[in-house]
């Protein structure tokens, strides 16, 4: 009972900050804004669900289950590096769009 | 409950999944579509672990770990190719 509610308000959690770092990447008007929303809150997201399932099958009696951890380690050391090469690739498509504020260094 | 909110959690990662595809087809810059599509991946991994918990297994965690790596190569490359005009020099 106390394990479905954790659960429960886990994988709630990770689902609405995945959906918060798609409504960033949606909504805001610069490629380097829109880098922010998936690269930090579509990780946490994630990490919540793997959390919640880390939690779900070590409740059921199989020992610790740790597959769960590789996937979380993994996501969270690939995204900064993905995310830095899409920054690099924009920064080197078009420096600076209609709606960037300031300058950017040379 | 905890079936309650896992379809709640669908619900919302679906909704996710369709932000992430309408930023694919209009986004004005090629970096946009890599973006989206690297979103793309990670959030159709959470949707599988979703399902995992679902159905009580843990036979597509390894599916889940294989997208989530095949997205960020194909991130990679494909922010290489932009920055570089090619792949492997």
């Amino acid at each position: 009972m106390i394990i479905d509610l954790v659960v429960s308000i886990l994988v709630l959690l990770g689902a609405a900050f995945s959906l918060l770092g798609s409504i960033g990447l949606a909504r805001f008007p610069d490629l380097l804004t829109r880098l922010h929303g998936p690269s930090k809150a579509t990780t946490l997201g994630v990490g919540g669900l793997l959390i919640a399932s880390i939690v779900f099958f070590s409740a059921r009696g199989d020992g610790l289950s740790l597959h769960e951890l590789l996937i979380t380690l993994f996501i969270s050391i690939t995204t900064p590096v993905s995310a830095q090469f899409v920054a690099l690739a924009a920064r080197k498509a078009r420096p600076q769009s209609d709606t960037t504020s300031g300058t950017p260094k040379p | 409950m905890l079936s309650g909110a896992l379809a709640v959690a669908a619900l919302m990662l679906g909704v996710a999944l369709l932000l992430n595809v309408w930023r694919l087809v209009i986004g004005p810059d090629a970096a946009d579509r890599i973006l989206a599509l690297d979103t793309l991946t990670v959030n159709g991994a959470g949707l599988l672990i979703l399902f995992c918990i679902e159905v009580g297994s843990t036979l597509y965690f390894e599916a889940a770990l294989l997208i989530a790596v095949l997205g960020f190569v194909g991130t990679v490359a494909l922010a290489k190719y932009l920055l570089r005009g090619d792949i492997i020099e």
